[in-house]
């Protein structure tokens, strides 16, 4: 809940400068920012620095990335909007929010790319490049002018600002540093630390040399002293810092080190976004403990690959993310007969086919439950936060090689570029794996000795004297010897399946949001976990009997669940993915495809579980989810 | 393919194996089925080689061919049809102590795995990498190939296959890392053994084409290799092969060929009669991925933290009391 309040409701268009002093610095509990720009000028930057900043000084802290969908957009256009929004609080920030409060833009038409898309809370303020005012061609001229008249007509309070002008001073080609300005200009308005900020452009520049980081403290500073004498208001967001040590990282930062941490050693992999960035910064660092990155040919042999690895001695883990998730579906299912642990993390994207490669869903729920062809059972768990993505990878890993199973660790776009800080890990032996083993194995042991009850076997590895085997993907006996025999193969399918019960018994329900029981349950999973949570949280403020279940396990799902939803008396998932809409027409009780989960979960439990879905390719916001559960309560 | 000093660090005393060590189940192949003479080969190389079956491999994918390592007592890894290259690899990787052997045919090596093969062959691991080539997909019931000659009638090309067949020699040797390139025919089974025994020992990825018969579906296929000797031109040289008396005296159409020349290699590979066997290309100096990409650090728990904890560091935020203890950047 964000309340900017401006101190003078003027709205001025080319500010004065005016007296520091006549300014009142205004205190917000929390706000959120967009900072947008053509591709390649830097507002992404901009807005990951200032969270850093933000979260130095110990506020709560969540960044969205704003990708536009191609590569290379045209400059100065509604769908090239490319940059960062940060909602920046006192307390914890587990989502990126409702409406922002303030848009900087470097142009008019990425601008109205986020006007458009209904990204601006009414009234918000905008800081707008002022030169294309008096662009030399007529009709961006003419085109600024216009937008600018709508916009202020429009009730949003719209500051010109002369970046282009003020950086030139600085530097002879603006387009590379006016994000720093601009940082400057925020850092000002939010009362930000102007030590740590100058601190950052060393962060941030790092590998660059001085004569860059000089460009970019003065590009800061003079940001800094611009908005400090140009512009009539200012805000502090009040910020406790932590006691512990915290870590500033973003969802795939967060997958990479709980790959560095879980004990694995290689990865293989082939590059698609939005997963790429997890194998980069693995292909950096991965060697610093031991371990390396295999890029293959394509998706089918990094899977191969990592399950012959896995096979071989430790648990392997294999990146990808939608179309990469389905050409892995027949050597997945390959480690799922042959028993074989692997830990495949699928950074979600909007789908089918190519679908919205930069943009986050919760598509692939099912695919990933049942993917590949039989009955082919798997574990599916999913982080809900940035912390969560590096927990989930030791949990994954961990459960991969005690039940020697596949795991799928499904994150998605929204957690892989969303900034959170958590506290710092602390290291555990426990979290690596134990070298594997090569002692001798009893003579006659047999490679797949299924227990009765938990259906686990122990693992034979190669260089085992005595467990020579041939595994094989064909139906096995205890032997692995191909089963011609019909009651073999159900043999094989009932051990493969009891693993999955096995499991099940060792997870606990999961904690509620709220109170034991009431009129509504909102069930979720994933990356959404922090806007259902902050939706239920405010109709709970307004006395409405609403509380929230987030699964981290998807299958096997935790007992206790349905006992847990017949204390309520409606249940819902918010979710994601696609959902028919009982208005269209031709949708009705009978055809109705639900959300993933709500399967699931209607299947599981018999209740009459309804669904609320979004697939617009952007994080789920707090207050439509509010909006929904109310109109829910309704009904 | 060579030894890893590793194998002889635990059981140096014993170790003198017979044939029946590495035999396993009974063959499940056809009469007459050329994919028993590449597993007598192999088997007698384990055995001559004194082979650790604990510490062998063999990987397939899927076809008639690729059921050979359940005829191993080795470790053996039947996997999903074209794959078998990304799961040795990743075999290999992880464990270089391991023998490796790849056994796939020409329809999981060529068609459904022809990416992998160009990838592995520039990968160059250390792998012994056996295409058993009958020009037909045998496990399938008589579909062509992608080697399968023009014209051949199967059931999917009942009017005669529509396109020259590939040629799996010249492909390989235009491939960048290529280090070892041969051709055996199964029914010459001392020039076979011999080759597999060259491709074993050296170091890096030999890849052994050969020419094999599947009796079931292209009964007639190899006949005028078989009738006729002059038909087959075997490669000699000092650093290659080198004929017994006897088979001097059956093959005498020989050329000599030194393994070292590419260019002749790809002359002679591109020669489709009399065909060429023998080592077509071999060179020890390309080296092999896996020793490129292990740096040998011994993966101590210690040594795990020191580097993740370097990782949090660069991502840490301190409490302001904790601000000394900050390291440096
Ligand atoms: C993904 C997939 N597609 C198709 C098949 C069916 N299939 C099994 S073996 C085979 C071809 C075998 O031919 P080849 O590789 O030449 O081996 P051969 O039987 O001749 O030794 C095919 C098409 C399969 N098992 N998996
Ligand atoms: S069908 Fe052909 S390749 Fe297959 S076992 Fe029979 S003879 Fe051999
Ligand atoms: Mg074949």
């Amino acid at each position: 809940m964000s309340t900017t309040t401006l101190e003078r409701e003027s709205k001025t268009a080319k500010p004065s400068p005016r007296a520091q002093g006549a300014k009142k610095t205004v205190e917000l509990k929390e706000t959120i920012i967009e900072i947008v720009s053509d591709s390649g000028e830097g507002a992404q930057r901009c807005g990951q620095s200032l969270a850093q900043i933000a979260a130095k000084m110990g506020n709560g802290v969540w960044t969205v990335e704003i990708i536009p969908a191609e590569i290379q957009p045209p400059a100065r256009s509604v769908a090239g909007a490319s940059g960062n929004r940060v909602r920046i609080g006192s307390e914890a920030i587990t989502n990126g929010g409702d409406e922002a409060d303030l848009v900087v833009a470097f142009n008019e038409q990425v601008l109205l790319g986020r006007v458009r898309a209904g990204e601006l809370k009414p009234g918000c303020i905008i800081l707008l490049e002022s030169m294309w005012r008096n662009d030399r061609n007529p009709a961006i001229a003419a085109s600024y002018a216009a937008t600018y008249d709508e916009l202020v007509k429009a009730g949003y309070k719209v500051y010109e600002i002369p970046m282009e002008q003020e950086c030139r001073k600085l530097v002879s080609d603006p387009r590379r540093g006016k994000n720093m300005f601009v940082m400057g200009m925020l850092c000002s308005l939010y009362s930000l630390d102007r030590d740590l900020a100058r601190e950052q452009i060393g962060i941030t520049f790092g590998k660059k040399d001085q004569k860059i980081i000089k460009t970019n403290t003065d590009l800061l500073e003079a940001g800094w002293d611009w908005a400090a004498a140009n512009l009539d208001f200012q805000f502090s967001i009040p910020a406790k810092r932590a006691t512990e040590p915290q870590l500033v990282i973003n969802g795939n930062t967060s997958l990479a080190l709980g790959v560095l941490a879980s004990g694995m050693e290689i990865c293989a992999m082939y590059p698609i976004t939005p997963a790429t960035s997890v194998s980069h910064y693995l292909s950096d660092v991965f060697e610093r403990v031991g371990g390396l990155v295999h890029q293959a040919e394509d998706e089918i042999a990094a899977c191969a690959f990592a399950v012959g690895a896995s096979y071989a001695g430790k648990c392997t883990v294999t990146v990808t993310s939608g179309p990469g998730y389905s050409l892995k579906q027949e050597a997945i299912g390959l480690a799922v007969m042959c028993e074989i642990p692997l830990v495949v993390i699928n950074v979600q994207r909007g789908g089918p086919s190519t679908g919205q490669p930069t943009k986050g869903e919760q598509g692939d729920l099912l695919t990933s439950i049942y993917g590949s062809h039989g009955d082919a059972p798997k574990v599916v768990i999913a982080p809900s936060s940035i912390e969560d993505c590096f927990y989930s990878v030791i949990t994954a890993r961990k459960i991969a090689e005690t039940f020697n199973m596949v795991v799928v660790v499904l994150s998605d776009a929204n957690l892989a570029t969303g900034q959170q800080p958590f506290p710092r890990p602390q290291f555990s032996e426990d979290w690596l794996a134990p070298p594997y083993d090569q002692s001798e194995l009893p003579t006659g042991a047999k490679p797949y000795d299924w227990d009765a009850t938990t259906g686990l076997a122990r693992r034979f590895i190669p260089g085992q004297p005595h467990g020579m085997h041939t595994l094989t993907g064909l139906a096995h006996d205890r032997d692995s010897h191909v089963a011609y025999d019909p009651l073999i193969n159900e043999e094989g399918l009932r051990h493969r399946s009891l693993k999955l019960a096995a499991l099940q018994k060792t997870l606990l329900p999961p904690k509620l949001y709220g109170d034991e029981k009431g009129d509504l349950l909102v069930i979720g999973w994933g990356s959404t976990k922090g806007a259902i949570e902050e939706a239920v949280g405010r109709l709970r403020a307004e006395g409405l009997k609403v509380s929230s279940m987030h699964l981290q396990f998807l299958q096997p799902m935790a007992s206790g669940l349905k006992e847990i939803m017949q204390r309520f008396k409606k249940v819902i998932t918010i979710e994601s993915n696609w959902s028919d809409d009982l208005k269209d027409q031709l949708i009705d009780e009978e055809n109705r495809r639900y959300s993933a989960l709500a399967m699931m979960l209607r299947a599981r439990t018999l209740i009459d579980v309804d669904c609320w879905s979004e697939v617009r390719g952007r994080p789920i916001k707090p207050g439509i989810v509010a909006d929904v559960l109310r109109a829910k309560l309704q009904k | 393919m060579t030894l890893e000093t590793t194998h002889c660090l635990l059981r140096m005393y014993e170790e003198h194996h017979a044939l029946e060590d590495y035999q396993g189940g009974v063959p499940r192949w056809c009469n007459g089925c050329g994919d028993n003479a590449i597993l007598a080969a192999m088997q007698r190389l384990c055995r001559d080689n004194d082979l650790r079956p604990e510490k062998t491999m063999f990987v397939s994918g899927i076809g008639c061919s690729s059921r050979l390592p359940h005829y191993m007592k080795t470790y053996g890894f039947h996997g999903i049809h074209g794959r078998a290259l990304p799961v040795a690899e990743g075999i290999k990787m992880a464990r270089p102590d391991l023998n490796v052997f790849v056994n796939t045919g020409d329809g999981d090596c060529c068609s459904i795995g022809a990416a992998h093969w160009i990838h592995a062959i520039r990968y160059n691991m250390n792998m012994v990498v056996v295409l058993h080539d009958n020009h037909v997909y045998g496990l399938t019931k008589k579909q062509a190939s992608p080697t399968s000659p023009r014209g051949l009638k199967s059931n999917t090309t009942p009017r005669g296959a529509y396109l020259e067949a590939l040629n799996p020699l010249t492909v390989t040797l235009g491939i960048q890392n290529v280090s070892f390139v041969a051709q055996a025919v199964d029914w010459i089974p001392e020039v076979l053994y011999d080759i597999f025994s060259a491709a074993f020992h050296h170091r890096g990825l030999s890849f052994v084409r050969v020419l094999q018969r599947c009796p079931e579906f292209l009964p007639k296929m190899f006949d005028p290799w078989l009738q006729d000797p002059q038909k087959t031109m075997l490669l000699t040289h000092e650093k290659g092969l080198k004929l017994s008396a006897n088979l001097a005296k059956v093959y005498k159409n020989q050329r000599q060929h030194d393994p070292l020349d590419l260019n002749a290699a790809r002359e002679i590979a591109s020669i489709d009669d009399p065909i060429p066997v023998g080592i077509l290309y071999q060179n020890p100096e390309v080296p092999c991925y896996e020793d490129l990409r292990h740096a040998g650090q011994f993966r101590t728990s210690d040594y795990v933290k020191a580097g993740l904890e370097k990782e949090f560091d660069k991502y840490t935020v301190w409490p302001s009391d904790q601000d000394e203890s900050k390291p440096a950047a």
